[in-house]
């Protein structure tokens, strides 16, 4: 199952609708309560950086029957250091994203944390693509 | 302790799901930082000060159902339309957050750490 959603720089309003979306189809698919947790919490957070840092992206879904890969990639002005970004408590985040609950340098960490395989590339002046997969089972 | 005994020590009036105090809650978590939200592992009562969409999505993908705003915030009706979608329960107190947690904790409502 293929499934696409297009975000939008700064558009607060519907961040995580992507990953609300794709925790009803997880759901619908009977697919482990927890495992599902694990991968909206991943999405959620990559879907937030792609609002709050760079001009807006896209979310690539692709559920298997065991196992899903998602790719968040974004245009925007790219990571300089990924391994400094990858610290927890580094964040380059605006005031208006930390106002919305955001920004305090968890968001990469936390990924890494509740996914199985995780891969970031970043060109800077050109963006960042985030990509991860979680198994089933 | 039922959400009605956390809505009566709180002094508080109920968002959403006025239907559901019956429910029982042990554990609480008070924080406005969302992304600390989604560490959690568990699924306790949220306390915080932030008000916003992102607070009740943040809750969506942690599966939190439970949420109580301090310092008199009213969820907006683009909240309640979204949490009422994901059958989530918004109290509402006049009180602050150190006040809150003061009560609560004092009632037997457990920490997570």
């Amino acid at each position: 199952m293929h499934q696409e959603y297009t975000v939008i720089e700064g558009d607060f309003v519907n961040a995580g609708k992507a990953s609300s979306s794709v925790k009803k189809t997880l759901k619908q698919l009977n697919v482990n309560p927890q495992v599902v947790k694990r991968v909206v919490v991943a999405l959620y957070e990559a879907e937030v950086n792609a609002i709050a840092h760079a001009y807006g992206g896209k979310v690539i879904v692709d559920i298997d029957a065991d196992k899903i890969h998602m790719v968040v990639a974004d245009k925007g002005p790219g990571i300089p250091d990924i391994a400094l970004a990858m610290q927890e408590g580094y964040s380059t985040a605006r005031p208006e994203v930390r106002d919305m609950g955001f920004g305090a340098g968890m968001g990469l960490p936390n990924m890494q944390k509740n996914v199985d395989k995780m891969n970031v590339t970043s060109e800077v002046g050109v963006g960042t693509t985030v990509e991860m997969e979680v198994n089933f089972n | 302790m039922t959400l009605k005994e956390i809505v009566d020590k709180l002094g508080a009036t109920v968002g959403l799901g006025a239907d559901k105090l019956d429910r029982e809650e042990e554990y609480c978590f008070a924080s406005d930082l969302m992304s600390d939200v989604l560490t959690l592992k568990d699924t306790p009562v949220l306390v915080t000060g932030l008000c916003n969409v992102q607070t009740i999505r943040t809750c969506d993908m942690a599966n939190l159902e439970v949420v109580i705003f301090v310092r008199g915030k009213r969820p907006t009706e683009d909240m309640v339309e979204l949490a009422d979608e994901n059958d989530m329960i918004l109290i509402c107190t006049p009180y602050s957050m150190f006040k809150t947690c003061g009560i609560l904790y004092g009632a037997g409502m457990k920490p997570l750490y």
